[in-house]
């Protein structure tokens, strides 16, 4: 990450565990930035803003400067050329916003996919875009990297952001592309308990053909994703998704059909492909999905070397 | 007397302010702060029970497993469910993982960076430990991060990644672990031992293990010289600074116990005081709010009835954080405490004259040099055709804690659920205890205690050794006050 920094020419001016600087040493470069002295490029926030209890922002007190976080975060915002949320708590509220909210968190310019976060639907960083909304809960952190030097070199413009503030580099993609269970989606194969290695869209709460985000094409901590690791996708990238109407792990139902339908799916189609595809399985497929480990393999194939 | 506010105070997890009284050149009082309150307690009340595992771990972005062990394992308390065989040894491997991770963080990125500052340039260590520790841009900063990040691939192969998995479950892993994955992952763990051995310790990991005395580890870096490693270079400065005089607090050490092990634990459970060891009865924790901003009764609750009711105005409150105490006394978490109720030799003969800076941070050496081996050991000893989650059925109704040891100490995690749904959650992260504000006895908290004689230099307006006695403990304030 730090070699990133520095191909991007990205000079970090605090960061609260990688830099030196703390106590009064911070105070003073967010002093020399409100008042017009040091040069704020890019305001990196990660976390919800915390206004609570009742607007007071009590909840998140600036450690050593005896204000509320909120305030400081506008005040920044006010000479920040661009601002970024990193990650889906400062974008949208996220996990912090669940169970009614007790803190009051929201994200910086959205509240779940409401335009009323903190600064307000009309904020526009001092470059003219919009608050920028990396989301994810965690980020990938080429996410972060990526967005950050893009930013850096002015290639990314807000016609490269969604209707939230996600770039479409991120957002343009979903959690389904490159899934490893494809072929049981195909088929309708599910797996019906975690440790399942069947699709985990019909029983099991997966939101991969929903969500947006590169996760099964781009690998987490070398070879990782969700999926690899066994449980569903739970739209980590998306608004709201901490408060999804039903328990993360279970597939919401009405009469047997799965409530949320594959992005830009018709849903007669939905259930007209299901249905077939489900009676279409093969053996292999259907067994597997509900076996902990694959049991029966591919026939070999039939092609090879032809005279 | 005169007051010092140090805040915000970087290089711990989260948010903290430390409040000092400060007179002829040494610290006589701390209060320790906690900001941010956020609310996971209440948020999890009325969830469905397994919904807990998604929302308890995103507590916090570096002890994410830690909290889905203890969410799995309260879960599995109160729901009658047990992890399969394999299941707990893949649990204890990412946990393993995730706990060995972070001490490194903690050496590297949040513990050596004040010995570079100019401050201590006057010392003949000085120039050695700017090039290797400057903040960004210190050589073994810059090397360490590549092999934490490789040795985590165990993480992303085993959990998805990290953080927040969902891979660790009541009743094992969603992960079945093949024959050609654990020929990887052995791979993985030989490349990080061969790091730690060469460049993080310098000695072979079981000679180092096997160290019985301060005065035997003194000798080996006496020996093979400070530049042998990261750590012999610390030793060598801790010397030269007295860190082993630095930082004492309650010398009462408690360790919930670590990596289950079929009915016990690889590091055991209990506490040891002045008097030797002692057992732990978990029954006699209470959790004590009169100097928090925190409503409710006047007694200090057992989490099993605690209750976690925000007020801001509340008269003599100074944080968010609620005082956890054990028969009505305060304690120290973390991998020092685990060591020495484990029975280390070294740990215990590093806090023989009491607690300190130095023994904290050797401790955390020699929970890496025994852990990955131990990790090896788990990686051989999964079962492969047998199951890695079993599915018994969950009761609807219950009460279960789970009582583990993240990296920085012991996480308790209490629930009751009634009629399938989370009625009540209470939490004690290992911050919890050791950055406690005083209780209505007027005890301060291990932090507040360690930071009594502080030195101050000329002119200091955040005390460095203030700074080594704080990250000492490495804190983690988001899960402090969660």
């Amino acid at each position: 990450m730090i070699t990133a920094f520095d191909a991007a020419g990205i000079n970090l001016l605090w960061h609260p565990t990688l830099s030196v600087e703390t106590g009064a040493e911070v105070n003073a470069i967010i002093d020399s930035i409100l008042r017009g002295e040091l040069r704020l490029d890019v305001l990196c926030l990660e976390g919800s803003v915390m206004t609570g209890p009742a607007g007071t922002g009590r909840f998140h007190m600036m450690s050593g400067r005896n204000e509320p976080m909120q305030d400081v975060i506008e005040a920044l915002a006010e000479r920040a050329g661009k601002v970024v949320a990193v990650g889906s708590c400062a974008a949208f509220g996220g996990i912090t916003a669940t169970g009614g909210n007790p803190g009051g968190a929201r994200g910086l310019a959205f509240d779940g996919d409401t335009p009323s976060g903190h600064l307000g639907a009309g904020y526009r960083a001092t470059d003219g875009l919009p608050v920028v909304n990396i989301p994810g809960c965690p980020v990938h952190p080429d996410w972060v990297t990526e967005t950050l030097s893009q930013l850096g070199t002015g290639a990314l413009t807000s016609d490269h952001l969604d209707g939230v503030g996600r770039p479409h580099a991120i957002s343009g993609k979903l959690v389904h592309h490159g899934c490893s269970r494809n072929e049981f989606y195909e088929y309708k194969a599910s797996a019906e308990k975690l440790c399942e290695v069947g699709c985990m869209m019909e029983h099991l709460g997966c939101k991969g053909t929903q969500a947006a985000g590169d996760c099964n094409t781009r690998a987490w901590n070398g070879s990782g994703s969700c999926i690899s690791g066994g449980y569903p996708c739970i739209a980590c990238t998306e608004p709201g998704f901490e408060e999804p109407g039903h328990p993360f792990a279970q597939t919401p139902k009405i009469a047997g059909i799965p409530i949320g339908l594959p992005t830009d799916m018709p849903k007669a189609w939905f259930v007209a492909l299901a249905s077939l595809s489900k009676a279409a399985t093969p053996r292999r497929l259907r067994e597997n999905a509900s076996s902990d480990r694959l049991r029966v393999f591919p026939d070999r194939y039939k092609g090879g070397r032809k005279p | 007397m005169s007051r010092l506010v140090v805040g915000p105070f970087n290089r711990v997890e989260g948010d903290l302010e430390v409040r000092l009284e400060t007179g002829d050149g040494v610290v006589h009082r701390a209060e320790v702060v906690s900001p941010l309150y956020r609310g996971f307690e209440e948020m999890l009340v009325g969830k469905d029970p397994h919904d807990a595992l998604v929302i308890a771990p995103r507590i916090c972005g570096i002890c994410s497993i830690s909290q889905s062990v203890a969410a799995a394992e309260a879960l599995g308390a109160a729901q009658g469910l047990r992890p399969a065989p394999n299941g707990q040894l893949v649990t204890n491997i990412v946990h393993a993982a995730e706990n060995v991770a972070d001490h490194l963080t903690h050496f590297y990125m949040f513990f050596m960076p004040d010995f570079a500052r100019p401050i201590y340039a006057d010392q003949a260590w000085h120039g050695d430990v700017a090039d290797r520790f400057t903040a960004m841009s210190g050589s073994a900063v810059l090397n360490m991060l590549p092999k934490r990040a490789e040795f985590l691939h165990i993480v992303g192969m085993l959990a998805g990644k990290w953080p927040h998995t969902l891979t660790v479950q009541p009743g094992g892993v969603t992960k079945v672990v093949s024959e050609h994955e654990r020929r990887r992952l052995s791979g993985l763990l030989l490349s990080f031992r061969r790091f730690l051995e060469q460049q993080v310790i310098g000695m072979d990991l079981a000679a180092f293990a096997a160290l019985n005395s301060r005065a035997e580890l003194l000798d080996q870096v006496d020996r093979l010289g400070a530049s042998r490693s990261d750590l012999f270079q610390f030793i060598h400065v801790s010397q030269k600074l007295g860190l082993n005089r630095m930082g004492r607090a309650t010398d009462r050490f408690l360790s919930f116990g670590a990596y289950r092990q079929q009915d016990s634990h690889l590091f055991a459970r209990g506490l040891r005081n002045g008097q030797g060891a002692q057992k732990l009865n978990t029954g006699l924790i209470a959790e004590d709010v009169s100097h928090s901003w925190m409503d409710g009764p006047k007694t200090a609750l057992h989490p099993f009835d605690g209750v976690t009711k925000t007020d801001p105005e509340m008269a003599n409150g100074y944080t968010w954080c609620k005082a956890p105490r054990l028969e009505g006394e305060p304690a120290e978490v973390g991998a020092l405490s685990r060591q020495v109720v484990a029975g280390h030799p070294l740990a215990q003969d590093l806090v023989a004259a009491g607690g300190n800076v130095e023994a904290r941070i050797v401790a955390r050496f020699l929970e890496m040099a025994l852990l990955v081996p131990a990790m090896e050991n788990w990686l051989g000893d999964i079962r492969a055709p047998d199951p890695f989650m079993d599915h018994a059925t969950a009761k609807q109704q219950g009460e279960g804690d789970g009582l583990i040891e993240a990296a920085r100490g012991a996480l308790g995690h209490w629930l009751r659920i009634e009629n399938g749904k989370i009625a009540n959650y209470q939490i004690i992260a290992p911050t919890t205890w050791n950055f406690s504000p005083r209780d209505r006895a007027g005890q301060s908290g291990p932090l507040e205690q360690a930071l009594i004689g502080a030195p101050l230099r000329e002119g200091e307006t955040e005390p460095v050794a203030v700074q080594h006695i704080v990250r000492s403990f490495d804190p983690c304030m988001v899960c402090t006050v969660h």
